[in-house]
């Protein structure tokens, strides 16, 4: 699909609001258009920072102050939140991180192997397979989750991270195998043929060609894998009991479990401590998210 | 494909083939596995679960369609087959005009685009998150900020998560508020409509909202009906935003069970498998079926310039 970049050269054309009369001068249209677009982002954003603006309160101000301004900010919340739990919050912290670390590791080998398979080679039942895969990526997730509730439990890898990580490592996000299978198709094939009349098999050339040259959709992929397994509620809740292996998401949940209406400024303290990897990630992976979601339709 | 692939393929095709299909499924082999182990395994089994009664311990007994006609008289399976649909076909359809009304206001290179697009873009990754739905109960609890704001007017708000009437509605408010991924997805749309059908409308004298309803939109349908698969799908399956507002029981009054969430009660708390494998095996049908239908309808109402 298109790049970002095309859009400047629209304005060295008589664009559409030049030809009809306005209704309004067209100066006065933009101003107007500008302040409709701040003021849906005002309303937007305006919890989160009240969120921000509330780890910062005192029980007692949090529900008595619409506004953003503290006039006393209680740091302690943070170092009273990150305590409060039966581990300091660092423990769910880099729970989380090993879960979403072995995620996006698991999703980068194995969906990039199989994208290439399908993107790059001639095998027997391709297209069944292929359509196969699309159509995992729809499958709503409870038709597989009790046996798998049952498979793991079995195995006895309740109460570890094994659940969340293995599956990664077998391409079960289809959807990266997709997005991965429409980037190599944009690359030209004339440079794997080339490698191959020099006597490269398949393998060398997905390392040596086709691996360094799909870096933005590996990208895409990790920013993505990381945020939506940073979120993920539903299967680090059936497979993490023990307080000790704890994600953050159900630190969270049983933070709201036991807490009463006075430490609400440490659950916001904690909320907006949880949000900060997935801020980071987007504000640094913004390019290939756009582009992503673009391309493929990802949420 | 070249002529060089061409020539490559013409030779010994058999031999190679056989041999590249061996190369092909070791590359495909951990999907094929996961294929096996993670997805089609358990889907076979989960129907043959919804035919048992299955408590996790005790082996699972065969009872037949029992399950399935437990379902027709279960009144909160109703109930929460009523609150999913009203949330899915009220939030996704509000989540999409306001994505594809920024989207519009966003085209034709405003000043800022960029900025504006992470802005409305950030709420779509922050939505599924656990603080967001805190964040969410605070809002709209009896105390929260939305009455805080009403106060300000003289208007004595209500608790609207708390009082079975509105608490679905705060629910639809966090969806819709999550409309910035299908608006980049419309943004990337809009790129692709030739800027000379615009010239040629605006030279005939059409207005702003002829333009948009005889141009934009027709070329847009695709994109619309993608988007709306896409977040129906997703929207049916909706789970944290809910569990968390309601501290896990779909309450009050059962407002906010969502089909996922009481799917998690019976299998996960009450130990029901028999029955939640049901319920997955129906849900999977509704979406089928909604999907289906969407393709089907779409034949009617999405336009293909090609």
């Amino acid at each position: 699909m298109t790049t970002e970049t095309r859009t400047p050269d629209l304005s060295l054309r008589p664009g559409p609001a030049a030809a009809p009369p306005p209704m309004w001068p067209s100066r006065l249209r933009s101003v107007l258009k500008h302040l409709a677009l701040i003021a849906v982002a005002l309303v937007m954003l305006y919890p989160v920072l009240w969120m921000i603006a509330g780890s910062l309160r005192s029980p007692d101000q949090v529900f008595n102050a619409a506004g953003l301004f503290v006039a006393d900010p209680q740091p302690q919340n943070y170092s009273d939140g990150w305590n409060a739990f039966s581990s300091p919050f660092s423990r769910y912290l880099l729970n989380s991180a090993v879960v979403v670390l072995g995620a996006v590791l698991g999703n980068l080998v194995s969906c990039s192997l199989a994208a290439y398979a399908f993107a790059r080679m001639e095998f027997l039942a391709k297209k069944t397979l292929f359509a196969i895969m699309l159509m995992t990526i729809m499958l709503p997730f409870h038709v597989v989750i009790v046996p798998q509730y049952v498979l793991f439990s079995q195995l006895d890898w309740l109460n570890t991270f094994l659940p969340m990580v293995i599956p990664k490592f077998l391409a079960t996000d289809a959807f990266f195998v997709f997005l991965m299978v429409q980037f190599i198709r944009g690359i030209p094939r004339e440079l794997d043929e080339a490698a191959r009349i020099d006597g490269c098999g398949h393998g060398r050339i997905f390392f040596r060609i086709i691996l360094p040259l799909m870096i933005p959709a590996l990208a895409t992929t990790t920013i993505f894998t990381f945020i939506w397994t940073w979120n993920d509620f539903f299967s680090q809740l059936i497979y993490l009991t023990d307080p000790d292996m704890y994600t953050v998401p159900i630190a969270l949940k049983s933070f709201i479990d036991a807490t009463s209406e006075s430490s609400w400024g440490e659950m916001f303290a904690m909320s907006v401590v949880s949000l900060i990897p997935i801020f980071l990630a987007f504000l640094f992976g913004q390019k290939f998210l756009i582009k992503g979601i673009a391309t493929t339709g990802g949420k | 494909m070249s002529a060089l692939g061409e020539l490559q393929k013409l030779k010994g095709r058999s031999a190679q083939g056989k041999r590249e299909t061996k190369t092909a499924y070791l590359f495909l082999a951990p999907w094929f596995v996961g294929l096996i182990v993670i997805t089609i395994g358990p889907m076979l089994a989960s129907l043959y679960l919804s035919f048992t009664d299955y408590n996790l311990i005790q082996v699972p007994e065969w009872i037949g369609i029992d399950n399935f006609t437990r379902m027709i008289g279960d009144e909160r399976l109703h109930g929460s087959l009523e609150v999913t649909f009203v949330y899915v076909f009220v939030s996704v359809p509000l989540q999409l005009a306001l994505a594809l009304g920024l989207a519009v206001l966003l085209d034709r290179g405003i000043r800022g685009l960029a900025f504006y697009r992470s802005i409305f873009y950030l709420p779509s990754l922050l939505g599924s998150s656990v603080a967001i739905a805190v964040l969410w109960r605070q809002v709209f609890g009896s105390e929260g900020l939305l009455n805080m704001l009403l106060g300000n007017f003289g208007i004595t708000g209500r608790g609207w998560v708390s009082d079975p009437s509105t608490a679905l509605s705060t629910l639809i408010t966090l969806n819709v508020w999550t409309f910035g991924a299908p608006m980049v997805i419309f943004l990337a749309g809009l790129r692709q409509i030739p800027r000379m059908y615009y010239e040629a409308a605006a030279t005939e004298g059409a207005g702003r909202w002829r333009i948009f309803r005889s141009i934009t939109l027709p070329l847009l349908t695709p994109i619309v009906f993608f988007n709306f698969v896409l977040q129906l799908i997703h929207a049916f399956q909706s789970f944290t935003q809910a569990f968390i507002v309601s501290g896990g029981s779909g309450g009050p009054s059962d407002s906010t069970l969502f089909y996922s969430l009481y799917l998690y009660q019976r299998g996960f708390q009450n130990f029901d498998m028999g029955y939640a494998s049901a319920m997955a095996w129906v849900l999977l049908l509704i979406i089928g079926v909604f999907t289906a239908i969407n393709f089907y309808a779409s034949k009617w109402w999405v336009f293909y310039d090609d």
